[in-house]
Formats: structure tokens, C-alpha cells, sequence
């Protein structure tokens, strides 16, 4: 009977290494020097990814200095002042719950708020506040998380020396939970990265030639580019192999980051 | 006395105000340590704010299309032609792809992520659990729209011609789609439930002379019962909610599914496809906001539920 859980698990297995190897196997041979560094050519059926790589980064990391300071300080809140105060856990409550809010909902948001009602327009700015406020979640949950696993001894020691609570915060609770966080902020990154349906409506366009010089200015991104390519392009035979070579490059830069984050916090895990 | 009121906050002292009157001292940076709390709290609160901003701009650009529309047309209205003349606005398909694509995800997903974490925490050997587990968050840190991709270019043809079906782009492929997406986050936390079930339970079961299956089944699995429940809660609001899967792979077409085989067209798809064309605060656009309020609703409720069923688990644990 066991056997039956053993194929479930091998399923599962089975699934993502098919996605990968099936994507490696058909985008290994669009990759190349060219298709990092060139812009989309000639309708976008030749050329490169270059200005997709760059708006999916500054999108990330946008995203990720608004988000981390944001999360680190509500997750310091959370685990270091309140605990179980009725205040927390109305916020504990608000942060599962943005957690589960769909994307696509995240993106209605962005662009009716950021967009519209702030008058940032459909640009890298708005792109990037609503994925702030996606990833917030991300960053509060690991931050606690990682604020917990610091042992109280060690807070308790620089009391007794007379710190004050903010100073033993800064000083002794925040450096040693940072392997930690910082886990925490690479999983909000990828998180950042893969997303698709929030930038659709907030900062994405299939082609701009300008490439980014404000950040009131719309970006390309992978997962836009992928999409809009397999649904919508020109020729949706012909570009087939830049799919892939796109997909490739989305799911190497976000499996890697996640596997980054596996890996140090496994490390962490065993040094405790 | 500084670090005393520090203090405080760990270990609940009487820290009443007649013993501070009669000893007249303000803690050195005592005023600051409270300003800093008040900021901290005040950043917080943030995650409550654009809780409160998602549902308020929601409900703003959503709500105005029940002037024109009366909410049993709008949600019980069969048909959704929203750039017709006159143009109609029932969202009753969308619904019925909605709950037909995570039902049809939820069946294949849950008994995979149930049983794939019972075989982590009962039987997997120790450095296989090691290598298995970060892959399955692996598996959950895919992109969707890399899902979506899979879906139409793989799974569709071979649907396509395996099944003789007229398009492979349909209510099955985007519920097998979704089940991979939602496999990771069912047995994530149904692995919790089934950890946190006590090693007595089963030397119990397993000295009465039952098998390991037996045991694994008829104790571990009802003990861990409400923690599943929560993670089939989770993993349906991840289905529900999930937009790039549905828009690359359901189909598209707008009819209320007879078969498991029929395009649909669930509501995270409907929003997506057609906001690009919606002309700016017109009925339609409305009425996609609309459908964002009813997708809003959905996970919130899913979510609270799964919520509930932890919180109770938790106590009768206690």
C-alpha cells in the first residue's frame, strides 16, 4: 500500500524536473551571447532579452528595498514588542490574509491606486510599489521566523548589561537573525521575479524602445515578454525557440534564487 | 531603571505608576524607546492599511456597475458579452469555470499532496526526505506563467491528439496545471499536521499489532485531519486565485462547462484578457472590477476558513 504514497511523491518529483529538463532541452539553443545583450529585432521574432532582463531585475529589487525595511520593521513589532497583543494579532490576521489575496487582485489594486489614483502611470514606480506590497507578507513571515529561532539568552544578557530595548533590537537581536532574514529577502525576490499578472497592468509593455531612463517610464519584463510572446506575437511559430531561451532565463533566475536560499538556510540550520 | 522598563515588555512586571511617582525618575531614553515602539506599531499597521486600500479601491471601481446591472443579472446572468450591443454582464459562466477548475484541480491535487507528505513524515528514509523536500519548494517557486507556457505547448497538443478532443487548451489541462501549482502548498502544511501528530499515537497503534499502513491511515491521518483540511483550504484558494495558468491554458471560451474537456473561462482570466480593452471607469471595466471583488470574496473566505480550522486544531492540541 505504501507504494501508492511513494508514486504520489515520485509524481511530484516527476513534474518539476520534466518542466526543467523539457525547458533546457528546447531553450539551451536559443541562448547565446547575442540574446543577452541585444534588444528584440525586426517585430520581435529575432534579437535578445537584454531590456526583459534588466526591467524583471529593477522590478525585483524595486520591490525588495521597499518591501524589506517595510517587513523587517513590522516583523521586529510584531515578535519583539507585541508578542500577543490584541493589536498583533489583528495585524498577524491582515498579514495571512495578503498573503492569500490573488495576484491578479494584487494587480486591479496597483493599477486603480498606484496607477491611476497616485498618477504614477503604467511605469516601473507603480510596478514596483505593488510588488512591494505583494512581497510584504514574504518578508514578515520569514523576518519573524528568523527573529524567533535568536535565543532569548541572548537578549536577556544585554539587558542585564543595562541596554535598552531598541539597542539590544539593533545591536543583538538584528545581527544575529540576519542569515535569516536575508533568506527571507532572496524567496521575496524570486517571489518578485516570477510574478506576471501584477506588472501585466501596472508596469509592463510588450516592446519600448527608450529602455529605461525614469522610473515613470513603462519596463519590458521576462514573464510579460513570455506571455505576450506564446499568446499575442507576430508570428507565434517563428518565435518559438526565443520562448523557450526567455522561459529558460525566468526559471533559472528564480529556481536559483530559491535554491540559494534553501541552501543557506540549511547551512544555518545546521551550525544551530 | 532603563533597562528594567526594557525589560518589561519580556517579563510582565508590576510597573505601577505610584512606584515611579515616589522614586520621580524618567528612565534616561525612556521617551525615546516609546517613540520608537509608536513607529514600529505605525509600520505594522501598514499591512492592515493596504489590506484596507486593496478592499476600499476594489469595492470603489467594482460597486458602481450594480447601478446598471442588477446584481441577480450580474451574478446569475448566463451570458458574458461584455462588448456586445447591448452588452451583457453575467458572470455566471466565469463562476461555474472558476469553481469547475479548482474542483477539477483540487481532486487531483489533494490526494497527490496528502499523500506525498504522508510518505515524507511515515515512511521516507531520512536523506531522501532531505533531498525531496526542498524540491517540492522548488516546485512551488515555478512561475506561473512558465506553467501557463508548459501547459499550451506541451500538455495541450498531446491532449490534443491522445484524447481526440477539439482543443487541448481546456477545463482538464488548466486543472492538472493548477494541481501542480497547489501539490507544494497542500503538502507543506499537511506535513505539519502530520509531524505534529505524537509519536505515542503511533507506538499505540503499531504495539496493538496494527501495520504500518494501518496505523498511517487509520490514526496518524485522522489525528492530523483538520491540519489537512487546512492545507486543502490553502491549496484551493491558491487554485481559485491563480490568473497566468487559466489565461494561457483553460481556453478562453466564456460557456458554462458540460465536460471535462470544454475551454472554459474562470474569472482571474476574464480580468486579465479584457482590462487592456475596457474602455476607463465604462461599464465593463466595472464590471471586471466586479469579478475582482467576487475573487477577493472567494479566497478571503477560503482563507479564513483554513484560518479557523488551524486556530481549533491548535487548541484541542493544547
Amino acid at each position: 500500500m505504501f507504494t501508492l504514497l511513494r508514486l504520489a511523491a515520485v509524481v511530484n518529483m516527476a513534474a518539476l524536473l520534466a518542466v526543467v529538463a523539457f525547458l533546457v532541452w528546447n531553450g539551451a539553443g536559443a541562448l547565446g551571447w547575442e540574446f543577452f545583450t541585444e534588444p528584440p529585432r525586426n517585430a520581435m521574432t529575432e534579437g535578445g532579452i537584454w531590456p526583459c532582463i534588466v526591467g524583471t531585475v529593477l522590478l525585483a529589487l524595486g520591490a525588495l528595498l521597499v518591501s524589506f525595511p517595510l517587513g523587517v520593521a513590522s516583523a521586529v513589532y510584531l515578535h519583539e514588542y507585541a508578542r500577543s497583543s490584541r493589536f498583533a494579532r489583528y495585524i498577524r490576521l491582515g498579514v495571512n490574509n495578503l498573503a492569500g489575496v490573488p495576484s491578479i487582485v494584487f494587480g486591479l489594486f496597483g493599477m486603480s491606486f498606484f496607477v491611476i489614483a497616485c498618477g504614477f502611470g503604467i511605469s516601473l514606480l507603480s510596478g514596483v510599489l505593488t510588488l512591494a506590497v505583494l512581497t510584504l507578507p514574504v518578508v514578515i513571515s520569514t523576518t519573524e521566523e528568523a527573529l524567533r529561532q535568536v535565543p532569548m539568552t541572548f537578549r536577556e544578557a544585554s539587558f542585564a548589561l543595562g541596554a535598552t530595548q531598541s539597542q539590544t533590537i539593533v545591536r543583538v537581536v538584528l545581527p544575529a537573525a540576519l542569515p535569516g532574514m536575508l533568506t527571507g529577502a532572496i524567496l521575496g525576490l524570486a517571489r518578485a521575479a516570477g510574478e506576471t499578472a501584477v506588472i501585466m497592468f501596472t508596469a509592463a509593455v510588450f516592446f519600448s524602445k527608450a529602455g529605461v531612463d525614469s522610473i515613470f517610464r513603462p519596463v519590458m519584463a521576462l514573464p510579460n515578454h513570455i506571455y505576450v510572446l506564446a499568446t499575442s506575437g507576430a508570428d507565434i511559430e517563428k518565435t518559438l525557440p526565443l520562448q523557450y531561451g526567455t522561459a529558460l532565463v525566468l526559471v533559472a533566475l528564480v529556481l536559483g534564487m530559491n535554491l540559494a536560499a534553501i541552501i543557506a538556510r540549511d547551512r544555518l540550520q545546521r551550525r544551530r | 531603571m532603563s533597562a528594567h522598563s526594557a525589560l518589561g515588555d519580556f517579563y510582565p512586571t508590576d510597573d505601577s505608576g505610584a512606584a515611579k511617582e515616589s522614586l520621580n525618575i524618567t528612565p534616561p531614553g525612556f521617551s525615546r524607546e516609546k517613540l520608537i515602539r509608536w513607529i514600529l506599531a505605525g509600520i505594522a499597521g501598514c499591512s492592515l492599511l493596504f489590506l484596507a486600500l486593496i478592499m476600499i479601491f476594489l469595492f470603489m471601481e467594482g460597486l458602481p456597475i450594480f447601478a446598471s446591472v442588477a446584481p441577480a443579472d450580474f451574478f446569475l446572468g448566463r451570458g458574458w458579452y461584455p462588448t456586445f450591443d447591448p452588452p451583457e454582464f453575467g458572470i455566471l459562466p466565469l463562476l461555474a469555470g472558476s469553481l469547475a477548475v479548482t474542483l477539477v484541480s483540487a481532486a487531483m491535487a489533494i490526494p497527490l499532496g496528502v499523500m506525498t507528505a504522508a510518505w515524507l513524515t511515515e515512511i521516507a528514509p531520512a536523506f531522501l526526505r532531505r533531498l525531496c523536500k526542498p524540491l517540492i519548494e522548488l516546485l512551488a517557486a515555478l512561475p506561473s506563467v512558465v506553467i501557463g507556457f508548459f501547459g499550451m505547448v506541451v500538455v495541450a497538443p498531446f491532449l490534443q491528439e491522445w484524447l481526440d478532443v477539439d482543443t487541448g487548451l481546456n477545463l482538464f489541462n488548466a486543472g492538472l496545471m493548477l494541481a501542480f501549482m497547489s501539490v507544494p502548498t497542500i503538502c507543506s502544511v499537511a506535513e505539519d499536521a502530520l509531524y505534529a501528530v505524537p509519536m505515542s499515537l503511533r507506538e499505540a497503534s503499531l504495539a496493538l499489532g496494527a501495520t504500518r499502513w494501518q496505523t498511517t491511515y487509520k490514526v496518524v491521518v485522522p489525528a492530523a485531519f483538520s491540519g489537512i483540511g487546512t492545507a486543502c483550504m490553502l491549496g484551493m484558494s491558491r487554485s481559485i486565485g491563480e490568473t497566468m495558468v487559466v489565461l494561457m491554458v483553460a481556453g478562453g471560451a466564456g460557456i458554462i462547462p458540460t465536460s471535462l474537456f470544454d475551454p472554459i473561462r474562470p474569472m482571474p482570466a476574464s480580468i486579465a484578457a479584457e482590462m487592456a480593452e475596457a474602455s476607463f471607469r465604462g461599464e465593463h471595466y466595472h464590471a471586471l472590477f466586479a469579478i475582482g471583488m467576487v475573487l477577493f470574496v472567494f479566497t478571503l473566505a477560503f482563507n479564513i476558513i483554513a484560518q479557523r480550522i488551524s486556530e481549533k486544531n491548535r487548541r484541542s492540541l493544547d
